[in-house]
């Protein structure tokens, strides 16, 4: 395989070479994370103790920094001392693969220090559910707006104004409101989601109901429809596809915003999880938590996207994930 | 005046002349009165139609033809309510009509039909929006699809069917509504030329089998010839009527008429009225400013 034809101007790569692509995709961040892991002379700036010899505050298994070490092992020759010794390791903060992988397992069974606390797998639900419930609550107001917004300009000219300086305001800065008005649990979170997601909703539907081929609009309209036949049998069905694909999108945006918001009020769900074994120094359990957010947050769009074209099998295949 | 020895678009045979004098006694279905359309543009307003009338009669196949800018596609927006006239009116068997209805069928270049729904649905869509309940809309619709010979792909979705089947599709549903008048905005205009000689000879067969009036835009002047009873000749800046030729070539038509006398006639007055001889001061725009683009040690063969 050429370079020439790997590399042509918006052509699509031919079938094989395009999935080892797509595979090297993911493997590339991870062979530089092993190879930063794995091999000593790479990076590793700290020592760790494996023998504190003369120096009275190391002490076994303990990280120092490689210069602080070989200052102390200075010292402990001239003094004529017994000498430290220890291994190039990483920092506390930078777990190897192997340890996170493993973490993906002992996350789940590792006990919860205190009874009061939840497991891994009660905090991720927890997340799931402001997730769930700020998304659907969002589109439950936002995609009607959005298609009458795009529809009518009547209601464009209502809504669109105040939503396009409302969605500057940074969705977090509502976290103090919230909880003043909602309390401290779930409904806060819930509602920074709903924040972060309705306004950017109502003008991303919008445009795209605006991008419907006007001439279904005239076509239909000759063939006897009206209003509200216009808007429910030809404007709905004819953006569901594009709708689809944007509350896909939208939906992705919602993650983001579930960190900021889980840090409202009481702290729960997932961040509860990253916070508090990032306190115990669990670095690994804090790696392993993250990437749950990232495959749960790809598994659902990739299922949402394998649904889609079983819905609309009119539309022309889009380049899936 | 070598004009003179060629046959005139005017000379009718007795045949076509007693056809003619015929559909000419038939009831109006559409009536256009003094209609004018201005654009409001940056630059002031714009007349794009100026003081159109015509008649077109019961099951009459009127095309109208012009060079671009002359306001066809304007003129079949407004007839299709699409659109609204500044002024004038535009009446449908006596009845002033405004603003689209299923009473007159439209058919798009750009085909139209909704991706969502399969043939059989987009064909029903209009009886549907008309009240008719779902089976009878359906039984319908099958008949209006074996018109168009798409029996067999009545489950299948638009974007399975070539053009040409696509625009059938769009024939049917635009009928199935049982419009007084059917209108074609350069229906054919995108089709490759077989399928559009297809294509015209099938038009021509549904209408003369169903009771429709057909108003027909187009470009193309053979099209024109080839389908119309009368062709309304436009000129563009603003559109203005130039011309109701009534064609002489006989009915039915086909593909061998194409080289007959009338239909060099009818012709050679459309190439008259629509590329009328070019003004001298036109020429030197359009004449390419020639060199030949070649060194001068190669030894290129001439083309002639």
């Amino acid at each position: 395989m050429s370079s020439a034809s790997l590399l042509a101007v918006r052509k699509k790569l031919p079938p094989r070479p395009r999935r080892w692509v797509t595979l090297l995709s993911f493997a590339l961040p991870i062979i530089i994370w092993c190879v930063v892991s794995y091999v000593p002379f790479i990076w590793h700036p700290m020592i760790q103790i494996e023998n504190k010899g003369g120096v009275s505050y190391f002490q076994e298994g303990m990280l120092v920094e490689r210069e602080l070490f070989e200052t102390e092992k200075q010292t402990a020759i001239a003094e004529g001392l017994a000498l430290p010794e220890g291994a190039r390791a990483n920092p506390i903060y930078l777990p190897a693969p192997h340890e996170v992988v493993r973490a993906f397992y002992t996350s789940f069974t590792t006990e919860p220090q205190r009874r009061s606390e939840k497991w891994l797998h009660e905090s991720l639900w927890s997340s799931i559910q402001v997730i769930f419930w700020g998304f659907f609550l969002s589109s439950l107001f936002g995609v009607p707006l959005g298609i009458l917004g795009g529809t009518y300009d009547f209601f464009s000219r209502l809504f669109e104004p105040f939503i396009e300086f409302f969605r500057y305001l940074p969705a977090p800065a509502f976290g103090a409101l919230a909880v003043a008005i909602l309390g401290i649990y779930q409904a806060p979170k819930i509602a920074i989601i709903f924040i972060g997601t309705f306004f950017q909703q109502v003008l991303v539907i919008a445009n795209t109901t605006r991008k419907l081929d006007a001439s279904l609009l005239e076509a239909a309209q000759t063939l006897g429809a009206k209003n509200k036949s216009l808007l429910f049998k030809v404007v709905v069905p004819g953006v569901l596809p594009d709708l689809y694909r944007d509350m896909r999108i939208l939906l992705g945006w919602a993650w983001t915003y579930l960190i900021v918001a889980e840090l409202i009020g009481t702290s729960s769900g997932i961040t509860w999880f990253i916070t508090q074994q990032a306190r115990y120094k669990n670095f690994e359990n804090v790696f392993a938590a993250i990437m749950m957010i990232g495959i749960i947050g790809l598994a659902i769009d990739m299922l949402l996207a394998a649904i889609g074209a079983r819905l609309f099998p009119w539309q022309k295949k889009e380049a899936e994930v | 005046m070598d004009d003179i020895k060629k046959p005139s678009y005017l000379d009718q045979s007795d045949s076509v002349k007693d056809r003619f004098d015929r559909l000419k006694d038939r009831p109006v279905t559409l009536e256009v009165k003094n209609l004018y359309k201005h654009f409001e543009t940056p630059k002031g307003q714009v007349t794009a139609l100026k003081n159109i009338n015509f008649k077109a009669h019961r099951r009459e196949f009127v095309c109208v033809i012009g060079p671009s800018g002359c306001g066809k596609s304007t003129l079949i927006r407004i007839l299709a309510g699409l659109e609204s006239a500044s002024s004038g009116s535009m009446l449908l068997n006596g009845n002033e009509v405004t603003g689209p209805g299923p009473d007159r069928g439209m058919v798009f270049q750009g085909y139209t039909l909704f991706p969502w729904l399969s043939v059989k649905r987009n064909v029903m869509f209009g009886l549907m929006e008309s009240g008719i309940g779902k089976v009878a809309a359906e039984e319908q619709a099958f008949q209006w699809i074996d018109l168009v010979g798409l029996s067999n792909f009545a489950d299948s979705y638009p974007h399975q069917l070539s053009g040409g089947m696509k625009q059938r599709v769009a024939i049917a549903r635009a009928l199935a509504n049982q419009p007084k008048i059917l209108l074609m905005d350069e229906p054919f205009g995108a089709l490759d030329p077989q399928t559009r000689g297809k294509m015209q000879s099938h038009l021509m067969e549904i209408w003369r089998n169903i009771d429709i009036t057909v108003v027909f835009i187009t470009h193309d002047l053979d099209e024109a010839i080839y389908l119309a009873d009368r062709i309304l000749v436009l000129k563009a800046h603003p559109g203005e009527v130039e011309e109701l030729i009534e064609v002489p070539v006989p009915q039915p038509r086909d593909p061998s008429q194409l080289l007959s006398e009338e239909f060099m006639a009818t012709k050679r007055r459309l190439e008259e009225l629509i590329h009328p001889p070019e003004e001298a001061d036109d020429v030197s725009e359009d004449k390419l400013n020639m060199v030949r683009m070649v060194h001068v040690s190669d030894d290129v063969p001439s083309v002639l």
